[in-house]
């Protein structure tokens, strides 16, 4: 599997404030990446970067060959992105935005048509076409996003947060849709919270914190780097963690710990490899 | 060349559309704060004869036309750009496609062009119906209007690139928009005023505006202005560089 995305160095401030410092990242042809960090450790920095929204001060960032600065159009023809926040024209109907979108990629009348009713239709959108955007529910916003970030067949999508704020269902669907998409062909950048979101759909999982790569694999390997074992348990009303490379060991310390202690052995699972790594739980 | 125009084209396409959706909220919009300029100024304070001559209503619509041409192309441009950059955050899906930075510049004021256009075209046929013996139509107009509706949709994206809130943007018109439309000549001659006035009126794109089109609107009393009318591209020409560079280092 060739790279399609290669950080290399990427140094970007806000003022006084460093974003990202000297990332260095890449992502293969192919796969679903699944970006994690805290509030504030760079993942939109890094998607809006690779996206040409943001400028940076230092390094280069190469997607499918092309240089993102330099070499920007170019660059942007392969990207498709949804952002965090739902980003439709709420003065257009769904399908003015999605022309719009076709637009802005050039496509002609009847590339953009078959291309709009083939994705309506895949994602269910039919009916909703020529509505307006705030008649819609958050989780059909997002999933005519999606229609919009994929109209012109992009070779990755940047995904940032794609799932916050929608229901545990709307969630499911949308994990369906990228799953598809991902089977199809496109490489999926995506940034999350939800860990659960991560370990289920993600082929390798990058850890960001202060702007840097603190960790980098598969959800499996990094589980194991961390221990395939954890024991959790309660003192002073306060939760610890253990983790242990084998579960013999594990046990062992368990049965060393009161029953007061509220001892729970598990297997590990990315979330605290998370806590492990950068300190904080997901989200905070 | 065909490409950029395609561009332009389809990059406004979704404004156009935001347009035709508010046809006639947009339009009543448009005409209402010019007719009650026309008729308080015009008619209510009516003066009699201008300097120049002409009686005095004839002289303030071109001056309406050109207040008109701020007010409807500034504010067209800057609000939908304010609106789709801060909340809506559709500018960025443009910004990360593969367009290029003047094809933005251009296609984002077009709505402001042609509300622009919409709104002097209607004041400016009003004009030739109550001033016909004075205010004439000649290709003069047509350009000073066209131009002077592009350095405002122009100075609209700058203000809308600029603004880091909606309180940013009011306060940019209360500051400088709502003085220019008073003071640049458009109920007045800048000429009466004293020189050190004068100066400052004259660094103000709409004073240019306004004698163009009043000098091209009474071909019989003034000879056109073809110096307000370079001041006027070059106000326009430091717009376009300000936003293609605003843009271009994605600054926004």
């Amino acid at each position: 599997m060739s790279d399609i995305i290669t950080i290399t160095n990427v140094v970007k401030k806000y003022g006084e404030k460093t974003a990202l410092n000297g990332l260095n990242l890449t992502v293969r042809e192919g796969e679903l990446f699944g970006f994690l960090g805290p509030n504030g450790a760079g993942k939109t920095t890094t998607v809006r970067c690779v996206t040409s929204l943001t400028n940076f001060q230092e390094g280069t960032i190469i997607v499918d060959g092309h240089d993102a600065v330099k070499d920007q159009v170019e660059a942007k023809k392969v990207m498709g992105l949804i952002q965090q926040q739902i980003s439709l024209d709420k003065d257009l109907t769904i399908r003015e935005n999605m022309i719009s979108h076709a637009m802005y990629h050039m496509m002609n009348k009847k590339d953009r048509d078959a291309k709009i009713k083939e994705l309506s239709d895949y994602f269910d959108l039919g009916e909703y076409l020529d509505k307006p955007v705030d008649s819609l529910s958050g989780g059909w916003k997002k999933r005519a996003a999606i229609v919009c970030a994929a109209l012109h067949s992009p070779k990755v999508l940047f995904l940032d947060e794609p799932t916050s704020g929608l229901d545990v269902n709307a969630r499911r669907l949308l994990w369906d849709i990228i799953k598809l998409m991902n089977q199809k062909g496109t490489t999926i950048f995506l940034t999350t919270h939800y860990i659960e979101e991560a370990e289920l759909l993600c082929d390798r999982v990058g850890i960001i914190d202060h702007g840097k790569i603190i960790a980098l694999d598969t959800p499996a390997a990094l589980c194991e780097s961390v221990g395939k074992y954890a024991v959790e348990y309660m003192v002073d009303k306060n939760t610890k963690y253990k983790y242990f490379k084998d579960q013999d060991e594990a046990k062992q310390f368990a049965s060393t710990l009161d029953v007061s202690n509220n001892v729970l052995l598990r297997r590990t699972n990315l979330e605290d490899v998370f806590v492990e790594l950068t300190g904080t739980h997901v989200g905070v | 060349m065909g490409n950029f125009f395609k561009q332009v084209y389809y990059i406004s396409w979704a404004d156009l559309m935001f347009m035709k959706h508010n046809f006639w909220n947009i339009l009543i919009m448009t005409v209402m704060s010019p007719l009650l300029y026309l008729i308080a100024f015009g008619y209510g304070l009516r003066t009699g004869t201008s300097d120049i001559g002409v009686p005095y209503v004839a002289f303030v619509i071109p001056g309406i036309v050109a207040l008109s041409s701020l007010s409807s192309s500034f504010a067209s441009t800057s609000t939908r750009m304010n609106v789709q950059r801060l909340y809506y955050k559709s500018f960025d899906e443009m910004m990360m496609c593969p367009l290029s930075t003047s094809a933005i510049v251009f296609g984002k004021c077009m709505l402001g062009l042609i509300r622009g256009l919409l709104g002097c075209s209607l004041m400016y046929a009003l004009g030739m119906v109550l001033e016909p013996e004075y205010i004439s139509f000649n290709v003069l107009v047509v350009a000073s209007i066209l131009m002077s509706c592009m350095v405002f949709s122009m100075l609209g994206m700058t203000a809308a690139l600029l603004a880091k809130s909606h309180q940013s943007m009011a306060t940019f018109n209360s500051l400088i928009i709502l003085p220019m439309n008073f003071l640049c000549g458009t109920f007045f001659s800048v000429d009466s005023l004293n020189p050190i006035f004068q100066a400052i009126l004259y660094c103000l794109p709409l004073t240019h505006a306004s004698q163009c089109i009043r000098s091209a609107a009474l071909p019989d009393y003034l000879d056109f202005t073809w110096l307000s009318f370079a001041a006027l591209f070059i106000f326009g020409l430091a717009f376009y560089v300000i936003n293609y560079h605003l843009l271009k280092t994605r600054k926004v």
